[in-house]
């Protein structure tokens, strides 16, 4: 459903992504594991244009974006066909959580206020925060936000949902029913690309796991291969520094 | 001996409050002309528009390095040396021009801080659902950013009410210049100017019960 091919991108710093092939199919739930900075959220980022790729092409159902000479038509169509749900929240602050949800359909999509607001406190509905449909994210648990953020990022009905390490701000009493959102989501066979540290999340969710070290991508598996049998000495020493700091796998 | 003449204090006020209007004409005018000249200084500020911005630091760095009454005199006394066509420039006409030169430069630099101190990820939010730039300075930064401006741009518009007062000294009879005019007359020089005084702190403290009641209200959705 969607191919990336050959994703290159330079920082000033030096490379961050080197050549990032990709296929995601409908349906599919991938987590993108690996140290930090080696390039797991620029590549997130570069698929939604909030960072503008050096090369590569990026493919989504009709699209075929070149990432060298991109349109802006084509940067607005990959947008609409990739929702994106930030590490920090990033919720409108000058909106309601029912408004965060609706704005994206009001504005992007030219929906009428009535029947946005209308799908926005269904959504609300899903996501447990029907109830907090008027509230202002500055009065929301960090837990809460993030759900709403979540719940933006569904509105879209975007062919993929793009997960920035949405748990890595939460306070930890918090995480849990983030998580439990997504797989929830992951449930209903919404196509998600997931960056997180959250091993449990990516063993018991992931159809794929990814691991990602400089810039490029160094092993990919089902989690239960790639927990349990790495090949790549890379792979085996994030996993075991990972795994030693976290809860173990073993249930 | 009297101390102050509360009488001719109280029959003065009457008089001087005629003149009030000038004063806030002059004030409103030039407190809208800078708020357009500004935001749209503000705006080729943040977006670096090429050459544009160049002239703009120029202009900002002008109005706001030359004393106000400097300002004036050159619009009032000078340009019409210049250009015949200003021979016509009335005080009032000056002055407005001034206040709205002088104090957009001032207040683009506060408009631009506003909008670079709202939260750049909420940008790239905006930008994430599909929102064009346009649309998202619209529903997300300029609302924003007004909020945050509104406290500084009030603390201008308030210095704008009183320096209508330097009007006087293009010959325009406005507050301050019909003060001067009584107090000439009846020599009670004290008395009229601490009424001038009270008048101008009066609707200074008016402006300021506003701004608290806009604040209240923009301030809404940050209530944790």
């Amino acid at each position: 459903m969607m191919v990336v091919e050959g994703l290159f991108k330079r920082f000033k710093g030096g490379v961050v992504l080197n050549g990032i092939d990709l296929e995601i199919k409908q349906g599919e739930i991938i987590v993108v594991i690996g140290p930090s900075g080696t390039g797991k959220s620029t590549l997130l980022r570069c698929l939604n244009f909030l960072e503008r790729p050096d090369a590569g092409r990026i493919r989504i159902g009709d699209l075929d974006v070149d990432a060298a000479r991109p349109r802006k038509a084509d940067i607005l169509a990959l947008r609409r066909c990739t929702a994106f749900v930030f590490q920090n929240y990033a919720l409108f602050a000058n909106k309601t959580a029912l408004e965060n949800v609706a704005e994206g359909l009001i504005v992007v999509n030219r929906w009428p206020k009535g029947r946005a607001h209308a799908r926005a406190r269904e959504i609300l509905e899903r996501i447990g925060l029907d109830d907090k449909a008027d509230a202002y994210p500055a009065s929301l648990s960090g837990g809460q936000q993030q759900r709403v953020g979540i719940g933006r990022a569904m509105a879209a009905q975007a062919e993929v949902i793009l997960f920035d390490e949405p748990t890595s701000s939460l306070d930890p009493e918090w995480v849990e029913e983030v998580l439990g959102l997504m797989k929830q989501l992951a449930a209903e066979r919404q196509t998600m690309l997931v960056v997180t540290h959250e091993m449990a999340f990516a063993r018991d969710v992931a159809d794929r796991v990814i691991f990602m070290e400089g810039g490029r991508i160094v092993e990919q598996g089902p989690p239960s291969a790639l927990f349990s049998t790495p090949r790549d000495p890379r792979t085996r020493d994030f996993l075991r520094k990972v795994l030693s700091s976290q809860a173990p796998l073993e249930s | 001996m009297n101390l102050l003449d509360l009488d001719y204090m109280l029959g003065l006020v009457p008089v001087l409050l005629s003149y009030l209007p000038l004063t806030l004409e002059m004030a409103a005018a030039g407190m809208v002309l800078a708020l357009i000249l500004a935001c749209l200084l503000a705006v080729i500020r943040v977006l670096a528009i090429p050459g544009l911005n160049a002239a703009t630091i120029l202009f900002i760095s002008f109005f706001r390095g030359t004393p106000l009454l400097v300002q004036l005199f050159l619009f009032y006394y000078g340009l019409p040396q210049v250009f015949s066509a200003l021979t016509e420039i009335n005080g009032v006409t000056a002055t407005i021009l001034g206040l709205t030169l002088h104090f957009s430069a001032y207040m683009a630099e506060s408009i631009r801080a506003a909008i670079i101190g709202v939260d750049r990820s909420q940008t790239e939010a905006a930008l994430s659902v599909g929102m064009t730039n346009a649309q998202l300075m619209r529903r997300i930064v300029l609302p924003q950013a007004t909020r945050i401006a509104v406290p500084t741009l009030m603390n201008y518009f308030i210095d704008m009410i009183k320096a209508t007062s330097l009007a006087f000294t293009l010959g325009v009879t406005e507050l301050m210049g019909a003060t001067q005019k009584e107090a000439a007359g009846s020599f009670l020089y004290f008395e009229a100017f601490i009424t001038v005084a009270i008048i101008y702190w009066g609707i200074v403290e008016l402006l300021a019960w506003l701004q608290r009641r806009l604040e209240a209200r923009f301030n809404e959705a940050y209530q944790r």
